[in-house]
């Protein structure tokens, strides 16, 4: 119990590290890397979200950008001020219930994962009764459904036309305050007796069911939690770059999550936050094979599409040869940090065993 | 002598797959407190008995009750907690989890706390801890105490099942159903089984019903056995009379019985 | 808002080719996943490929060295997968690859031309090169994933989806591009039903493709069904899918019957891209994308793993999409998410489609 306190303090120094990096970062970076470090914490939001549906409860969900879309139009649409929005909404008059409607940014935050979260809870009824491939299958048709809705809905949401000049509030503080909510929420649900029934599902539903769990209720508490954070996540996306349209939220968003959460290995919320800052980082710098490159008095030009070329690659290479990602199922631990700095070799040496141990089943 | 009370009652259970009549107009009850069995050839439905029992099938048609409450139709999860547990033919565990979390999630039943208290501080700590002992007086009883946070899947054969009946204990049943507990265990190990049964039925007060092949097992520990063969049951009684019935040698025993005759 | 006889009929021909086109390409998925249980999300792009592949050769003049050296790459694709590697290599294959380099080096080195051929001749191009394309898929995407997790190979086969997208993007620009039609292709039938109206002036406009499209797939089909009922390699297809593990014991050579599926699939899915880029003239690297869950979902609602209820499920699609919009036009900016509404309400109302079997967890 004593070192159990002793690894909550640990924590806590670790988040006060975390924001003591932020505060040099603000007063040093230049705009881009600080925009480069925000993108880094909206994607773990998303990939831990994810992972907390698909890695920990076993539900192959393809429908986080749904999520996160009507996080992000929820949000927009109440933090915007009514003259933002009478001036915005030009094809179609924005409907009267929301032309004055207006809340802080924090609070719409929070409204908007709640919205993203009970569209999940009326997506979940029927949909989580489906396993596996069609599960997956059905939530990308959701997701698709929300989108075509939202291109249509224009007194709502502007149409296909977008939302732009959102007043961009998602700073580093807030982006990083909200991972530090996501990661809190998620692994005190997952380190509780929630958590093992969660997991208890993915491995092997009719054993759960035996047991005694409501497997429906807890797919379906699992599924909501993450479209809270999905929609967080979306949020935080409008505020960020400060524009938002339907074409934003297609499947090629939920991809790229999904690629972060497979990288970093499912079933591992420390996967997921190494792997959201490996490629975001990879995807920004990427974007250099799409410039074009001087080399004296060559040029070589850029090819565009490259940068997704690439990262697909690297996608198929990580499901084919590492199937279980960066980290596989391990999490970071203060224990397992002590063992590493005791004695790097062994550590590594036992990780790389363990890991074999676990592909071989 | 008094009429003991009955534990679990089916009444005239049916199942069918398609054309296939998987069970037969079965009856049979199980009276408190005792270890029976369900023996029959491969194929003759004594899976599907169980899994009509557990819920995971509806009779076609027919009754099953449990302490006198018609459970007939009653979804895996409800059966369970009305107080019936089981276990798989072929194991099935939680394999990532550790034999600990195993166990705990057997014992989620017992919690009453909402969902969310995990995420406030200190405020679920108390039930959680509560789960937590109870998981480990569970593992220390059943000589698992040693292997609480080994990973269920790497775990020896035989500790397995044991954790397996360990998780099924959790939910605090009265009644519990074992679908072949000796299946792939050597002559010394099965005659360990017997004892634990023995000693797991009198410790925590349960009725118990177990299909199994091994005859040995069954007629060791069970009371009363009804023979099953195409889901109909051919025969019943005690080991005795199982031992004697001229149905029962033809139809399922045959030679293998004559060597433990 | 009530049809007339006039707009009904239009509006038949054309739910009949779309539901056709989607029919075909649905075929691919259910064979497929009737074999491996597996969503080939790369379906949807090998039918974009076969679209560019007739535009290339037909419209955007392919180089001729390139168009012959692509013939012989998939000629040999073909041959190492279904060669009987007990009999040694036949003379005709190296007689056909040399010819193939022969004239690829040829129209290279010696004299650069562009190679225009006629509308047959490229169609049967496309065809082979795309078929060549869906087993190479299976190779690499699928192949070395087949004793693993079933979610795996699903990972595995977005990953491919998109990086065929994004190889598309690069190869072929991500600039939509504006298909030409044969002349003979764009003129509309103009037919007198005055018989059925009793209105003398009511004609209805059919453009030919809305005729083309349903014959040409009814040929496919019926070509498909006959090497699936009533050739050996059909058998082993059907057996694979009712048990992969026996049928291997029967030592019939798995892959290689996956690998014919493949083809024939991306040969259909092919075939429905061409007359897709013919009937809707314009094409780009996504153009896959949507057609293609479309055509997944029709195979769903169809019963996964029976190929008439896949072109049953894409005629169904097609008469629920072009009629819909037709009879309600304020809904038609929801057009797309019509094939998403009809996959859950399938789902949950029988979640094994019209024709597909009942299977049931052994627990």
């Amino acid at each position: 119990m004593n070192n159990s306190a002793m690894h909550r303090a640990y924590t806590l120094c670790a988040v006060v590290l975390l924001f003591a990096i932020l505060f040099y970062a603000e007063n040093n970076l230049d705009t881009y890397s600080i925009q480069i470090l925000n993108l880094v914490a909206i994607n773990a939001i998303l990939a831990v979200s994810l992972n907390l549906i698909y890695g920990f409860t076993g539900m192959f969900s393809l429908g986080h950008a749904g999520f996160m879309a009507i996080g992000a139009y929820v949000c927009t649409v109440l933090i915007l001020t009514p003259e933002q929005k009478e001036s915005m909404w030009i094809l179609e008059a924005i409907h009267p219930w929301l032309a004055n409607l207006s809340l802080p940014f924090l609070l719409a935050v929070v409204v908007g994962g709640i919205a993203a979260s009970l569209v999940g809870l009326i997506i979940a009824i029927p949909v989580l009764r489906l396993g596996g491939d069609y599960l997956g299958i059905a939530t990308l048709g959701f997701a698709e459904i929300i989108r075509v809705v939202i291109t249509n809905a224009a007194p709502f949401t502007n149409g296909s036309l977008g939302i732009k000049g959102i007043p961009q509030y998602a700073n580093l503080w807030c982006n990083y305050g909200w991972l530090v909510v996501t990661v809190y929420v998620i692994v005190r649900l997952l380190r509780s007796n929630v958590g093992n029934v969660f997991k208890a599902i993915r491995d092997d539903e009719i054993a759960a069911r035996t047991m005694g769990v409501n497997t429906f209720y807890y797919r379906v508490l699992s599924f909501c939690v993450g479209a809270f954070f999905a929609g967080v996540g979306g949020a935080l996306t409008a505020a960020l770059i400060s524009t938002i349209d339907p074409k934003m939220f297609t499947f090629m968003l939920t991809f790229n999550i999904l690629m972060i959460v497979v990288a970093g290995g499912l079933g591992s919320i420390t996967g997921s936050i190494v792997g959201s800052i490996i490629i975001t980082f990879m995807l920004e710098w990427l974007r250099i094979v799409e410039n074009p490159i001087s080399l004296g008095d060559f040029e070589i030009p850029g090819i565009p599409g490259m940068r997704m070329v690439i990262f697909s690659v690297m996608l198929m290479c990580i499901i084919l040869f590492r199937r279980e990602g960066l980290l596989g199922m391990r999490e970071f631990s203060w224990d397992a940090l002590a063992r590493f700095v005791k004695n790097p070799v062994r550590f590594f040496s036992r990780a790389s065993r363990s890991t074999s141990g676990a592909s071989g089943k | 002598m008094n009429q003991p009370t009955t534990s679990l009652e089916l009444v005239n259970a049916t199942r069918r797959f398609g054309g296939i009549v998987a069970v037969n107009d079965l009856s049979f009850k199980v009276p408190q407190g005792t270890i029976c069995g369900l023996i029959g050839p491969n194929g003759a439905g004594k899976t599907t008995v169980f899994n009509l029992i557990s819920g995971f099938y509806t009779p076609t048609s027919g009754k099953i009750l449990f302490e006198g409450e018609d459970i007939t139709g009653n979804p895996p999860h409800i059966v369970c907690r009305k107080g019936i547990a089981r276990t798989f033919q072929n194991i099935r565990l939680f394999s990532s989890a550790s034999s600990l979390q195993n166990v705990m999630v057997g014992a989620h039943l017992r919690q009453k706390n909402p969902w969310w208290f995990p995420i406030v501080p200190f405020l679920a700590d108390k039930e959680e801890k509560m789960v937590h002992d109870r998981a480990h007086t569970l593992l220390e009883r059943l000589g698992l105490a040693d292997v609480a946070n080994a990973p269920a899947g790497s775990l020896p054969y035989g500790a397995q099942r044991r954790l397996e009946i360990a998780r099924a204990l959790a939910t605090n049943p009265r009644f519990l159903l074992l679908d072949e507990p000796a299946a792939g265990m050597n002559p010394h190990e099965s005659s360990d089984l017997m004892e634990f049964i023995k000693n797991i039925r009198a410790d925590f007060d349960l009725t118990i019903l177990l299909i199994e092949h091994d005859m040995k097992v069954v007629m060791g520990i069970c009371s009363h056995i009804w023979v099953v063969e195409y889901g109909q049951c051919i025969a019943e009684g005690d080991a005795d009379a199982i031992r004697n019935n001229p149905k029962v040698i033809e139809a399922y025993l045959g030679e293998e019985y004559l060597q433990y005759a | 808002m009530m049809l007339t006889p006039e707009l009904f009929i239009q509006h038949f021909f054309n739910a009949l080719a779309l539901g056709s086109l989607y029919g075909l390409i649905a075929i691919g998925y259910t064979m497929v996943y009737g074999i491996l249980r597996l969503i080939n999300f790369a379906h949807g792009d090998i039918f974009m490929l076969g679209a560019y592949f007739v535009f290339f050769s037909t419209i955007a003049f392919m180089p001729a060295w390139l168009a012959a050296l692509l013939v012989a790459i998939a000629l040999l694709i073909m041959f190492t997968t279904f060669r009987d590697k007990s009999k040694a290599t036949p003379a005709w294959y190296w007689g056909a690859q040399a010819l193939l380099l022969g004239l690829a080096g040829y129209y290279g080195f010696i004299s650069p031309v562009e190679f225009q051929p006629p509308w047959v001749l490229a169609v049967f191009f496309a065809i082979a090169v795309t078929s060549a394309c869906g087993i190479v898929v299976d190779r690499v995407a699928y192949q070395p994933l087949r004793d693993a997790p079933r979610i795996s190979a699903l990972i595995s086969a977005i990953g491919i989806s998109f990086l065929i997208e994004n190889l598309g993007v690069v190869v072929f620009s991500g600039l939509p591009r504006a298909v030409r039609q044969p002349d003979m292709l764009v003129k509309p039938i103009i037919a007198n039903i005055s018989a059925i109206t009793g209105n003398a002036d009511s004609v209805v406009r059919i453009s030919p493709m809305a005729l083309i499209v349903p014959s040409v797939s009814l040929l496919l089909v019926s070509g498909l069904l006959w090497i699936i009922y009533r050739t050996k390699p059909g058998l082993a297809m059907r057996s694979i899918s009712k048990d992969i593990e026996t049928t291997r014991l029967m030592g019939v050579s798995v892959n290689k019957v996956i690998a014919l599926t493949f083809a024939l699939g991306s040969a259909l899915a092919a075939a429905s891209g061409i007359m897709w880029a013919l009937r809707y003239p314009q094409i780009h690297p996504y153009m896959g994308v949507l057609p293609g869950f479309k055509a997944f979902i029709a195979a769903v609602f169809g019963g996964i793993g029976s190929i008439h209820g896949a072109m049953l499920g894409g005629l169904i699609l097609g008469f629920i999409e072009v009629f819909i919009t037709a009879t309600f036009p304020a809904l038609s900016g929801y057009r797309d998410a019509f094939a998403f509404v009809l996959l859950i309400v399938i789902l949950l109302w029988k979640p094994t489609g019209i024709m597909g079997a009942r299977t049931e967890e052994k627990i």
